[in-house]
C-alpha cells in the first residue's frame, strides 16, 4: 500500500488507540482472573479486541485481523455463555493478549510479524468444540460475526424489510477525534437500502459560521433486515461524540415524507452547508439532541482527550524552565533596585511568582502518568519468566493510578523488568519446596506503587525464601568482591547483591543470569535520582524498594550559604532548621559532635567540610543546621552558614563525565545568572569524612 | 592513533596563551570564545576543575587549561578567556590566559613531537608547528577530553 502523509497519520494514531485498546483488554482479563465474571467484563474484553480487528481491516492488516477474529471468536463464546471460563483458559487469553500485542507493534513498526500457530491451534481448539460452523467463513466480515438473532421475523419478510430511521447528529468532536460523517453513512448503505437526508437547518449565515463546529446531522431512512444493535454497531467508533437514535418505524408513516427529501442520493461532503434548506425540520435535532443522554447513558462520559507531541511538551517543559529563572532574575534586581516591598512593581512580581508557579505544576501535571501500562507489562513479564522457570506466579498490583514523570515511567521499564524476572527466578522457590515449607505453591510477587512526601516509592516483593545470606556473603568472597574475614550485618549482606559482577544463580537460567546484575538495575535507578533499597525475611520474602523523585525537571529547594558558596538542598528531605547554641551541642569523641533535638542526640555534619570547601566550620554557636530525615528512618544534621530562601529550582543536569562528584545531585541557575549545585543530602552524610558512628551509617560499597 | 585523516591539505589554529608559551586547537572544535566568568566549583574534583558556569541556561564544565597541562598557573587578568569547545557531544570550556591569532598551516607543516619530549602528558600534545621562530603546539582535544574524563570519574 503506498501510504501518503495523510494516510500515515491515520494509521499511527490507529495504532496509538490499540494501545490503548490492548490496555483496556489487559484490564479486563485481570478483572475476569480476579473472579469478576459479569458479562460487562468479557464485553469490554470483547470490544477491545472487536476494535483492534476493525481498525486493523481497514488497513489490510491481515494477519492481525485473522488472530483478532479467532481470540474474538472464542471470546464470543464466553461471552454467549457456551465456554465456561477456567484457569487454563484464562492463561490461553492472556497468551492470546500477548500475543496480539505483539502483532500490533510488529506492525506498527513493520517488524515481521510474528507467527502464533500454536496458538492459534490452541484458539481454534476452543472454537471448534463449541462455536464451530460461525468461524472460518466469515473473517473478512467485520461486524457480523455475532449477529445470530435468536427470533428472525426478516426471514419471511423479504420483499418488504423493516424500515429504520436514524437521526445521527455529529458533535465537534467527533471531527476533532479523526472520525468523519461520510464512512459511517457508507456502512450504513452497505446495511441495506438507504435513504440519506442531510440537515442543514442548523447551518448559520456564513459570517457566524465556526469552522471547526459541526452543523450538519443526517437523517437515515434504512430498510435492512440486521437488528438494532447491528445498526448501532455502526456508530461503535463514535460513541460519545455524536448523537444517535435507532428507531423501526411504521412503513405507512414513513413512506409519506421520505420521496420529497431523497434530493441526496450521493452522501454530501460535510463541508458543502451552501444549500439552505429551510423547510427541513428543524425539530430533528433539537430532539437527537436531547435523546442524548438517554442512548449513550450506559457508557461512561467520554474524556476529551488531545493527543500531543511530546517534543512539544518537552519544549514547554523548557520554556517554563527558563521563566522560572528568569522570574527569579527579575525579582532579583527589582530587590537591587531597592523598591519598596508595597510598591505596585513588588505587588505585580508576587502575582507573576504565584503564576509562574501555576504554570509549571500544571505543565509538570501534562507529563504525569499513571504507572498502570508499565506495571501491565510486568504482568505479561510475570506471566512469561514463570512458564519458563515452571513456577505459578501470581502477580499483585497496587497503586497502578500513582502518576509519575513520563521519563521516569520510561526509564524505569527495564529496571523493573529485571526485578521482576529476579524476584519469579531467584526470590520464589521451586513449587515442592514451597509445598515443604507450608506455603501455597502459587508464588505470589508484589508490585506496588505509592506517593510518600514528595516522591514515589515502587516496591518489588515476593514471599519467597528470602535471602540466603551465608551462601551471598559466602559468593562475594569467592569472588573477592569482600575480605574473607568481613564481619557484615544483614543488612550489609543484602546490599551485596547490588556489587557490580555478583549473581547468586548457581545454575545459569534461560532467564536471568544474562550478565546484568542488580548493580544495572541500581545505576538505573540512581541515574533517575533514585535509590533503591533492600530487606529481606528469611522464609517470608524478599523486598525491593525504589524512592524516586516525582520529576526530573523541578525540584522544591532551601537555598544556603556555606563557606562563600551557595547550595540548594532539596526540601523533601529537610525535616526542620535549628540554630545551633552551646548547651545543645554535645561532643561524642574529638571531630564527632551531635546535636540534642528533643532528647534525642542526631549526628552533626559540616556541609562545607563534607564538600570539601573547608576544613573547619569554625564556632557553631549561632550557626543553623537543617535536619534531614533520611529514607531508612536515620536523621542527621547538616551545620550551614546561612538559609537563602525557600523556592522551587530548575534541575539542570551535570555531565556525568566531567562533573560525577559524591553528594552533587545537579545544578540550577539562580536568579544571578550563576550555578548553585543541588546536594544529596543522603550522599553527603553517607560520604561524610569521619563520620559521627551514633547513626547506622551504610556500608559504602563503592569504597 | 588518534591521528584523523585531513580531508583539505590546510587547516585552520586558533592560537591562545598559557604561561608564556603558545599553544593551539583545530578551530573547527571552538564553539565560542568567552569573558571570564566565576565558576561555581565541583567539590571532590581533580584541582585543574575549576568548575561550571552557565552557558546561556546550560551548566558548562570549566577546566583550568594550564593545570592541566601541569604548567606554572598565572594569576587571572582580564584578558583571561573561556573557550567553549565541542569535542563529540560534549561541551567543555578551556581556561587559557588569552587568544592570540587564527592561524592557517598546512599538513606539512605540523610536525609530530619527537617521543622524548613528550614528558608526563602522552598524546595530549599532537603536533608541533615553528613559526617565525616561535613554536606553536597544537592540543590533541579527545585526549584532552577523554583523559580528564577517565581522571574525574
Amino acid at each position: 500500500m503506498t501510504s501518503p502523509d495523510p494516510m500515515a497519520e491515520i494509521r499511527a494514531s490507529f495504532f496509538i488507540e490499540c494501545e490503548e485498546l490492548l490496555e483496556a483488554m489487559q484490564d479486563g482479563l485481570q478483572q475476569l482472573e480476579d473472579g469478576l465474571h459479569d458479562s460487562e467484563t468479557i464485553n469490554v474484553v470483547f470490544r477491545a479486541v472487536h476494535s483492534i480487528k476493525g481498525g486493523a481491516g481497514a488497513f489490510g492488516l491481515e494477519q492481525m485481523v485473522r488472530f483478532a477474529h479467532r481470540f474474538e471468536t472464542v471470546l464470543d463464546g464466553v461471552r454467549a455463555g457456551t465456554l465456561a471460563i477456567s484457569p487454563d483458559l484464562m492463561k490461553l487469553f492472556f497468551r492470546a493478549g500477548d500475543h496480539l500485542s505483539d502483532i500490533v507493534r510488529a506492525s506498527r513498526d513493520d517488524d515481521d510479524v510474528p507467527q502464533g500457530e500454536v496458538l492459534a491451534a490452541e484458539l481454534d481448539a476452543h472454537i471448534s468444540a463449541d462455536a464451530g460452523e460461525e468461524a472460518e467463513e466469515e473473517i473478512d466480515f467485520q461486524p457480523m460475526g455475532i449477529a445470530l438473532d435468536l427470533d428472525l421475523p426478516a426471514l419471511d419478510l423479504e420483499d418488504a424489510p423493516p424500515l429504520w430511521r436514524i437521526t445521527f447528529a455529529p458533535e465537534a468532536d467527533m471531527y476533532e477525534s479523526g472520525s468523519e460523517a461520510f464512512p459511517i453513512l457508507k456502512a450504513l448503505a452497505d446495511l441495506g437500502d438507504a435513504d440519506v437526508t442531510c440537515d442543514t437547518s442548523s447551518v448559520p449565515p456564513l459570517a457566524e459560521l465556526a469552522p471547526e463546529s459541526a452543523y450538519l446531522s443526517w437523517r437515515i431512512d434504512l430498510r435492512t433486515q440486521v437488528d438494532e444493535a447491528e445498526i448501532r454497531s455502526v456508530f461503535e467508533f463514535v460513541e460519545g461524540l455524536c448523537a444517535v437514535t435507532v428507531e423501526r418505524v411504521d412503513d405507512a408513516a414513513s413512506e409519506l415524507d421520505v420521496p420529497e427529501d431523497i434530493a441526496v442520493p450521493d452522501l454530501p461532503p460535510e463541508d458543502a452547508p451552501s444549500l439552505d434548506r429551510p423547510g427541513q425540520d428543524p425539530m430533528a435535532t433539537a430532539e437527537t439532541a436531547s435523546k442524548r443522554p438517554a442512548t449513550t447513558g450506559s457508557t461512561p462520559a467520554a474524556k476529551t482527550v488531545v493527543r500531543v507531541d511530546l517534543d512539544r511538551i518537552e519544549r514547554l517543559v523548557n520554556l517554563v524552565g527558563e521563566l522560572v529563572i528568569n522570574q527569579a532574575m527579575l525579582s532579583q534586581s527589582l530587590e537591587s533596585a531597592g523598591l519598596s516591598p508595597h510598591s505596585d512593581a513588588m505587588n505585580g512580581l508576587d502575582e507573576f511568582q504565584r503564576l509562574t508557579r501555576d504554570i509549571q505544576d500544571s505543565v509538570m501535571m501534562i507529563r504525569a502518568q499513571p504507572v498502570k501500562p508499565l506495571f501491565q507489562r510486568m504482568s505479561r513479564i510475570v506471566r512469561e519468566s514463570s512458564a519458563a522457570v515452571g513456577k505459578d506466579v501470581r502477580l499483585l498490583t497496587d497503586g497502578d493510578a500513582t502518576e509519575v514523570d513520563k521519563t521516569v515511567i520510561e526509564r524505569l521499564a527495564d529496571p523493573l523488568t529485571h526485578m521482576i524476572r529476579n524476584a519469579v527466578d531467584h526470590g520464589l522457590e521451586a513449587p515442592h519446596a514451597r509445598a515443604e515449607a507450608g506455603k501455597s505453591p502459587e508464588g505470589t510477587v508484589k508490585l506496588s506503587a505509592a506517593h510518600r512526601s514528595g516522591r514515589v516509592v515502587i516496591e518489588v516483593s515476593d514471599d519467597g525464601a528470602g535471602i540466603n545470606r551465608p551462601k551471598v556473603q559466602q559468593i562475594a568472597m569467592d569472588k573477592g568482591l569482600i575480605p574473607t574475614d568481613a564481619v557484615l550485618s544483614d543488612g550489609e549482606i543484602d546490599n551485596l547483591l547490588f556489587l557490580p559482577g555478583f549473581s547468586t544463580a548457581s545454575s545459569v537460567s534461560d532467564l536471568s543470569g544474562r550478565g546484568v546484575g542488580m548493580d544495572v538495575v541500581k545505576t538505573a535507578i540512581q541515574s533517575l535520582g533514585g535509590r533503591i533499597a533492600i530487606t529481606s525475611v528469611p522464609g517470608a520474602g524478599t523486598t525491593f524498594s525504589i524512592s524516586l523523585p516525582l520529576t526530573l525537571a523541578v525540584l522544591d529547594g532551601m537555598v544556603v550559604n556555606v563557606a562563600e558558596e551557595t547550595l540548594v538542598v532539596p526540601l523533601n528531605v529537610v525535616a526542620e532548621t535549628l540554630t545551633l547554641s552551646d548547651d545543645t551541642i554535645d561532643e561524642v569523641e574529638p571531630g564527632a559532635q551531635v546535636v540534642r533535638v528533643r532528647g534525642g542526640f542526631v549526628p552533626l555534619f559540616d556541609l562545607g567540610q563534607a564538600l570539601g570547601y573547608r576544613t573547619d566550620p569554625g564556632n557553631l554557636t549561632g550557626s543553623v543546621a537543617l535536619l534531614i530525615s533520611q529514607e531508612d528512618g536515620s536523621r542527621a544534621a547538616l551545620i550551614v552558614d546561612e538559609i537563602q530562601d525557600q523556592r522551587q529550582v530548575v534541575i539542570k543536569g551535570l555531565d556525568d563525565a566531567f562533573c560525577r562528584s559524591p553528594g552533587i545531585a545537579a545544578a540550577t541557575i539562580l536568579g544571578d545568572g550563576q550555578i548553585a549545585l543541588i546536594i544529596d543530602p543522603s550522599d553527603i552524610i553517607a560520604h561524610a569524612p569521619k563520620g559521627v558512628a551514633a547513626a547506622p551509617t551504610s556500608l559504602r560499597l563503592e569504597a | 592513533m588518534t591521528e584523523t585523516p585531513q580531508k583539505s591539505k590546510s587547516i585552520e589554529l586558533l592560537t591562545f596563551k598559557l604561561s608564556d608559551q603558545e599553544y593551539s586547537l583545530d578551530i573547527m572544535c571552538v564553539r565560542e570564545i568567552r569573558g571570564w566568568t566565576k565558576a561555581t566549583p565541583l567539590p571532590h574534583t581533580p584541582s585543574y576543575m575549576k568548575g561550571v558556569i552557565n552557558l546561556r541556561g546550560a551548566v558548562l564544565p570549566v577546566m583550568d587549561l594550564a593545570r592541566r597541562l601541569g604548567l606554572p598557573v598565572t594569576d587571572h587578568t582580564d584578558r583571561n578567556v573561556i573557550i567553549v569547545v565541542k569535542h563529540e557531544e560534549t561541551l567543555a570550556g578551556l581556561l587559557v590566559d588569552a587568544v592570540s591569532d587564527i592561524i592557517a598551516l598546512s599538513d606539512e607543516d605540523m610536525q609530530p613531537p619527537p617521543d622524548a619530549a613528550t614528558g608526563t602528558q602522552p598524546g595530549v600534545i599532537k603536533s608541533l608547528t615553528l613559526i617565525e621562530d616561535r613554536m606553536i603546539r597544537t592540543l590533541d582535544l579527545s585526549q584532552l577530553v577523554t583523559t580528564l574524563q577517565s581522571d574525574a570519574a
